[in-house]
């Protein structure tokens, strides 16, 4: 048996036979050429023929993977409408006198080159693109236009990178897994393999000697493992995993890409509550439509001294280019209470839940906030995050936060180091915050709700004391009455609002929630799609009527 | 001639299809269009032109419109960026 580890980019688990897939590599040769206008017209009928390749593409991929994916291909074929490239080629050809094929490739690898050299890393993966189109014009210009080349049995397709006109090309009843040897989680593989929901590696390291074709294997997609000819221990357990797998994915395959919708039309959002870098892969797996609280504690948790900025920036990076363009909420450093770090030196405390702890840490201790803040703005240039501070109970610490990000930026730009601009906001969590959401709320671009400590703040009941069970109501008219000031507020200064703690998921209270105007609720990733159906499910009243029942 | 200045607000900057649809739109006019960004210039009715200044959010560019249906050019073109950029 051997092993070969990969970035994965879906989780599952796929067992099945090896199929490398070879690119037809063209070759081109530079020739000299006696007739100029005859081979300007070859290249202008093979660059025709590409265009309309292209829009057949492009319809496929509409039906396959969405508007948003299929774009590419509409984008591949400007670039072939496009000036800078028609006369790039048709300037050798007459000039040089030379062979449409060999001035294409010229002019393909002049202009991929140019994008691969740019800083931004979305960009460098354009480069591939223009690669792409390039090979598909010689191709043309050949009579050898590449053909899906996948046939018979389901297989584990690898190779060392699929262009994306490649993968749309690609028979998809008839792959079970990607696994790349190249690729970014950026790219069109990693994106169609999170689309199709099936387990994919990219960046595995196979070595080029390595003999796969037709061999069996098991991708295992949380670990990011290729297992080529596995051991039968190995196999079977693999075996069962896979069925717990299908299980599960029935409820998934009803409600995956469906909208978070009620019968009569309300729309929510339902993101995903995560605590680890490693929670990523269930995010996805389980359909949530951005992270509505990414605890950044872990980060901080056992261990002997504080995480640096590059640390963190690398994390948070993660986060933000596996969520590829959907937003992922951050909330800053939140220890204390019953979460303590001995490396910080923080002082006994009579009454922890009262005490020093998250956003107060930061305030006092600026250059840990400090250290976080950067690390967050640096991250946000690599997609859509949001920070989110905990613990807030006024305007003014607000301005506070402000006053540190200001100073973070101004910091950044200095250094001219790359930064984003992501959206801030708070939890309420706090009576105080609740009672201050209209002021709270000309601050941020939005609320997160964190049910548990208001809960508790509220009702003034520490949830670990089983003495107090018959005083304690989750559903406490008090707390669906914050609630709804909370949103009512927010919503009149134009901003969002969101629940992240446990009531967020509680079914009893979905429809009271849907009724204030709640417009996220983010839940952990397995509760994702049961609530999604719940949604669909769910038919609020006439409003109005719903006002008188909300509150219990 | 006019000129037009526009910090780009979009969260992911000039990318692929947004540049699309820019050249898109600079292509029905007759007019010289010209970008520019980063220090950088050159023709808004190449793709790879714009994609090539590589925009990213916050950071402004000048469009310099220049011919018979300048007037009409301008409209359309900075109508997109304020809406889509």
């Amino acid at each position: 048996m051997q092993t070969y580890k990969g970035k994965s980019v879906f989780g599952g688990i796929a067992i099945g036979r090896i199929r490398v897939y070879q690119k037809n590599r063209q070759q081109v040769r530079r020739t000299r050429i006696e007739d100029t206008e005859a081979e300007l017209a070859r290249y202008e009928r093979a660059r025709i023929e590409t265009v309309n390749q292209l829009k057949v593409l492009y319809e496929k991929a509409l039906v396959e993977v969405g508007e948003e994916n299929a774009a590419i291909f509409e984008i591949h074929g400007m670039m072939l409408e496009d000036g800078d490239y028609n006369e790039s080629v048709q300037n050798m050809i007459q000039s040089n006198c030379i062979n449409a094929e060999f001035a294409v490739a010229a002019t393909g690898d002049n202009l991929s080159q140019m994008f691969a050299a740019m800083q931004d890393e979305y960009m460098r993966a354009r480069a591939a693109d223009i690669k792409d189109i390039t090979e598909r014009i010689i191709g043309n210009l050949q009579g050898t236009a590449k053909e899906d080349k996948v046939v018979g049995e389901p297989a584990i397709i690898v190779a060392e990178d699929l262009a994306p006109s490649e993968t749309v090309q690609l028979d998809k009843k008839l792959i079970l897994s990607f696994v790349t040897i190249q690729g970014s989680p950026n790219s069109h593989t990693a994106i169609l393999a999170r689309t199709m929901g099936i387990p994919a590696l990219v960046g595995t390291s196979i070595p080029p000697e390595a003999d796969l074709d037709g061999k069996m294997a098991i991708v295992d997609g949380t670990t990011g493992v290729l297992y080529v000819e596995p051991e039968e221990g190995l196999l079977r357990e693999m075996e069962g995993r896979k069925e717990e797998e299908v299980r599960k994915r029935e409820l998934l395959l009803e409600m995956k890409g469906q909208e978070s919708i009620t019968a009569d039309g309300h729309r929510i959002r339902l993101y995903a509550n995560i605590g680890n870098i490693d929670d990523l892969a269930a995010v996805l797996e389980n359909d949530a439509e951005g992270i509505g609280l990414f605890r950044s504690e872990f980060l901080y948790l056992q261990r002997d001294t504080y995480p640096t900025e590059d640390e963190q920036f690398a994390i948070y990076k993660k986060v933000a280019e596996t969520m590829a363009g959907k937003t992922a909420i951050i909330r800053t450093l939140d220890i204390g209470a019953d979460k303590q770090c001995e490396y910080f030196g923080l002082e006994k405390e009579e009454n922890p839940a009262l005490g020093c702890r998250a956003i107060r840490i930061c305030l006092k201790r600026p250059e840990i906030f400090k250290t976080q803040l950067r690390a967050l703005y640096r991250a946000s240039a690599f997609g859509r995050l949001a920070i989110m501070y905990p613990m807030i109970i006024s305007p003014e610490e607000v301005r506070r936060i402000k006053k540190i990000t200001e100073e973070v930026k101004r910091e950044l730009r200095t250094q001219e180091i790359e930064y984003g601009e992501p959206e801030q906001g708070i939890m309420i969590e706090t009576p105080a915050a609740v009672m201050m959401s209209r002021e709270l709320a000309r601050e941020v671009d939005f609320f997160s709700i964190g049910t548990n400590d208001l809960t508790q703040y509220t009702l003034a009941i520490d949830r670990q004391n089983q003495n107090l069970e018959e005083f304690y109501d989750p559903h406490h008219p008090a707390i669906l009455r914050m609630i709804e000031m909370t949103v009512q507020n927010a919503h009149a200064e134009g901003i969002w609002v969101g629940i992240c703690g446990e009531l967020g998921g509680d079914r009893e209270v979905t429809d009271s929630l849907l009724r204030m105007g709640v417009d996220e609720l983010s839940v952990s990733p397995g509760n994702i799609l049961p609530l999604r159906k719940a949604i669909r499910e769910t038919q609020l009243r006439e409003e109005g009527f719903g006002k008188e029942t909300q509150v219990n | 001639m006019k000129e037009f200045s526009y910090i780009i607000t979009d969260k992911d900057g000039i990318h692929a299809r947004p540049a699309g649809e820019l050249v898109k739109i600079a292509k029905e006019f007759e007019s010289n269009i010209l970008i520019r960004a980063n220090e950088k210039d050159g023709d808004c009715k190449r793709i790879f032109t714009v994609m090539a200044l590589g925009v990213k959010k916050g950071q402004e560019v000048t469009l310099r419109f220049e011919g018979p249906d300048e007037d009409k050019a301008f409209e359309a073109v900075t109508g997109f960026m304020k809406e889509k950029l």
